[in-house]
């Protein structure tokens, strides 16, 4: 019954139910701004490896043919242009940018790796001697010491009549500050063994978005005195992250206007109850429902249902229309699961409503406007974060930590990865918790809130 | 055994900071009557009907609506309507859709809000905003809040409040139907006249307590009871001898003069028997008014100074 009776307050109320209506509508134009204000139509193709996923797969590659079984060995001098700089032994199903490959390695700061298809990271053993061999589509890599006795590290299936074998150096941008800046890397590659064949020299990947290019006065090479090869490279074999990917758009670029909408959700529900102190109708409110924990619950219950489903119609066209709109105008929208938007548009729903409830909270402890303090407490932090680049990385990920907007986690789709140097940032869509572990802050916040409001409501004279 | 109907207030003592507001409030509304709930400002009326009401909360004592506390009511507003001061609906939200609200919070159908709406006269204004009503018409709508769940027993504090001379008589009409259907109707004002010839029945409050909680007609006619009203052309000597056998003697005129004190009976003897001419003698008419100035004027010889 009382639920019933908030509701009809609610929809009673002309201003109330544009507020609403508003801020679903407002979360559809921003990301139809998002989506046509952006024009990439010029930029480079962005490399997709084999999992879907948008990758970096640009370096200096010393191959030869390989189109059936085979054996390549080196020994490798570390390179040293970057902790992720790369040399070592690769095998190709060509040299388009995003097809597959299975190398072993050894890193600027990382010792030893087994890698294939961008985004599979196994370490090994310190080691001088690196080992390919490919029988069938099946490449196993094998580390050693000596050159004599070799341990193995690893499978990795890499198909294809048309292989290429052969010798890489990459050497990815670094970061500085809160921005990244491309490196080379010189390696030196000895006692080479190989099929039969004769060396091409050249830069993978030169022409796609993602590769970070050269420092100044630096080119790729390679030189081959004596059986000693050595090789220049720069760039890198990983999946791409932001920052690398300079015309990428996340789904969290397109709802931007969440925030919006929350300052919307926040006004309309602190007045829900506020409206009430000032008209002395909370009076009249309580002499209905004498159970007043009943009053706060149907309050909480009512508003966050409602702003729960204006999120969802919100998020429900947003996200679809303004990465179409995105895509249509040369954005590379990073590719999400159909789960993954579903959660981002749910969790974007769950974001306004848990707002809500804690603006209704706020407002019943202090009897007035809570605008400024839920304000405060969830758009001041999410706007710091996702405007001010500039805000030092330990204080982003401390707001978006501990202060109700860790809940904007929701809606982010991209991952770090432990092998690649990035500015992993809230600004640039990674945030410290995963995305329902964000969410929780705030509800833990909202339930807090809810506690107090409850007591003091019971204890309190009307 | 049939349940206890109306209200009944047992002792209440509140304290806000060094103030006393309730120090022993004690009185019951009884169903049929309408029951005046009168004194000055600040004697705890308002916080009499807020706990009544569960609002507020009291350091000692109990209030009883239809034998339970209000905080253990189920759908309260079948139980008690009530019309508390200076209640206002949402500006922008209509009269009909207020009520409405009310009405879905204790399951009542949205027949029943176009029922009072009818009932307290507010007709087609129901469907404006109820920013925009006077005084008098939020005083209509919050009858008809109170009469929603027809309850039987009513609370209404103020309700004459801004009403017009039309209201007024509405209202006083309104109480006495609703008391003569049974209902216990409790009703505040501070002044008495809005009373007169509404309420049965008399309950003062003064500094928190109750002063006189008495019915209508037995204080009228006591306060009368005490006053003659006297015309003489000798009024030095008549009021010589009445002062003599111990009453006090006001002149009102020329050949006027109000005596207190001797019932009218032994006023005739003993100017009869003292061979002054007199030309009337009346039981003086004494109105709700004069009753409650002469009770509250006792009340005040009790208090202690303020300083």
């Amino acid at each position: 019954m009382t639920p019933h009776a908030e509701w009809t307050k609610l929809r009673t109320v002309r201003a109330w139910v544009a507020g609403l209506l508003a801020s679903a509508l407002m979360v559809v134009a921003v990301a139809v701004l998002t989506g046509i204000s952006t024009d990439q139509r010029n930029a480079p193709p962005v490399p997709v490896g084999p999992e879907g996923g948008p990758v970096t797969d640009s370096f200096y590659l010393v191959h030869r043919s390989l189109p059936g079984n085979g054996t390549i060995s080196a020994s490798v001098i570390a390179p040293d242009g970057a902790p992720w700089a790369k040399a070592g032994l690769i095998v190709k199903d060509g040299t388009r940018p995003g097809s597959r490959y299975a190398a072993i390695m050894l890193t600027g700061d990382h010792g030893v790796r087994l890698q294939h298809d961008f985004v599979h990271d196994v370490p090994a053993a310190p080691a001088r001697w690196l080992r390919l061999d490919r029988d069938g589509d099946t490449v196993t890599g094998a580390t050693s010491a000596d050159g004599t006795h070799w341990t193995t590290v690893g499978t990795a299936q890499v198909p294809g009549r048309d292989a290429r074998v052969g010798l890489f150096v990459a050497s990815p941008q670094v970061v500085r500050g809160r921005g990244t800046v491309p490196s080379a890397s010189t390696a030196v590659f000895d006692d080479v063994r190989v099929p039969p064949g004769h060396w091409t020299g050249e830069q993978i990947g030169a022409g796609t978005a993602t590769f970070g290019g050269y420092p100044r006065g630096t080119i790729g090479s390679f030189t081959e005195t004596a059986g000693r090869l050595t090789v220049t490279g720069a760039g890198d074999l990983a999946p791409a992250v932001r920052d690398g990917l300079g015309s990428g758009g996340t789904l969290r670029e397109i709802l931007t206007g969440t925030f919006a909408a929350l300052v919307a959700v926040i006004v309309l529900a602190s007045q829900f109850v506020s409206t009430e102190y000032r008209d002395d109708l909370m009076r009249v409110t309580l002499t209905a429902t004498p159970r007043r924990g009943r009053v706060l619950a149907a309050k909480a219950v009512v508003l966050g249902a409602v702003t729960f489903v204006a999120g969802l119609a919100g998020s429900a066209v947003a996200v679809p229309l303004g990465s179409t709109l995105a895509r249509a105008s040369g954005v590379y929208v990073f590719p999400v699961s159909p789960w993954t938007q579903l959660r981002v548009e749910l969790g974007t729903a769950a974001l306004l409503a848990t707002t809500a409830i804690l603006a209704v909270a706020v407002a019943t402890v202090f009897r007035r406007g809570a605008v400024t303090t839920v304000l405060t407490l969830v758009v001041l932090p999410y706007l710091l974060v996702a405007q001010l680049p500039f805000l030092p990385p330990d204080a982003a990920h401390w707001l978006t930590t501990v202060t109700p907007a860790a809940a904007f986690a929701v809606q982010q789709t991209l991952v770090p990865y432990h092998q690649v140097s990035g500015v992993y940032t809230p600004y640039n869509d990674y945030y410290p918790l995963p995305p329902w572990a964000g969410l929780a802050v705030l509800a833990a916040y909202t339930a807090v809130a809810l506690a107090v409001a409850a007591a003091v409501l019971r204890r309190r004279d009307a | 055994m049939t349940p206890p109907t109306g209200i009944a207030v047992t002792g209440l003592r509140k304290r806000y900071g060094s103030t006393q507001a309730l120090d022993g409030m004690t009185f019951t509304v009884r169903p049929g009557l309408v029951t005046g709930f009168v004194g000055p400002n600040g004697t705890g009326k308002s916080t009499t009907m807020r706990v009544i009401l569960g609002l507020d909360a009291v350091d000692a004592g109990t209030a009883l609506v239809n034998g339970k506390p209000y905080r253990e009511l189920r759908r309260p507003l079948t139980h008690v309507g009530s019309l508390l001061d200076a209640t206002a609906p949402h500006p922008s939200r209509s009269a009909r859709n207020h009520l409405l609200w009310l009405a879905h919070s204790q399951g009542l159908p949205a027949r029943r809000v176009d029922q009072v709406i009818d009932q307290v006269g507010l007709g087609a204004a129901a469907r404006r905003a109820a920013g925009g009503f006077s005084l008098g018409m939020r005083q209509r709508l919050g009858i008809a809040a109170a009469l929603l769940g027809d309850p039987p027993a009513v609370l209404l504090d103020e309700p004459f409040n801004g009403m017009d001379p039309d209201g007024i008589i509405w209202m006083r009409g309104l109480l006495r139907s609703l008391a003569a259907r049974g209902r216990a109707v409790l009703v505040s004002s501070h002044l008495m006249g809005e009373l007169q010839d509404t309420a049965d029945h008399l309950v003062v409050a003064g500094r928190g307590r109750v002063v006189a909680d008495t019915r209508v007609a037995d204080l009228i006619a006591a306060v009368a009871g005490r006053r003659v009203s006297l015309r003489t052309t000798d009024r030095p000597s008549a009021t010589a001898a009445l002062t003599r056998a111990g009453a006090t003697v006001t002149a009102t005129g020329q050949d006027t003069a109000t005596v207190a004190g001797l019932p009218p009976d032994q006023v005739v003897r003993l100017l009869t028997g003292a061979g002054i001419p007199f030309a009337e003698v009346t039981a003086h008419r004494a109105t709700l008014e004069d009753a409650y100035l002469e009770l509250t004027r006792d009340a005040v010889q009790y208090r202690t100074p303020t300083p």
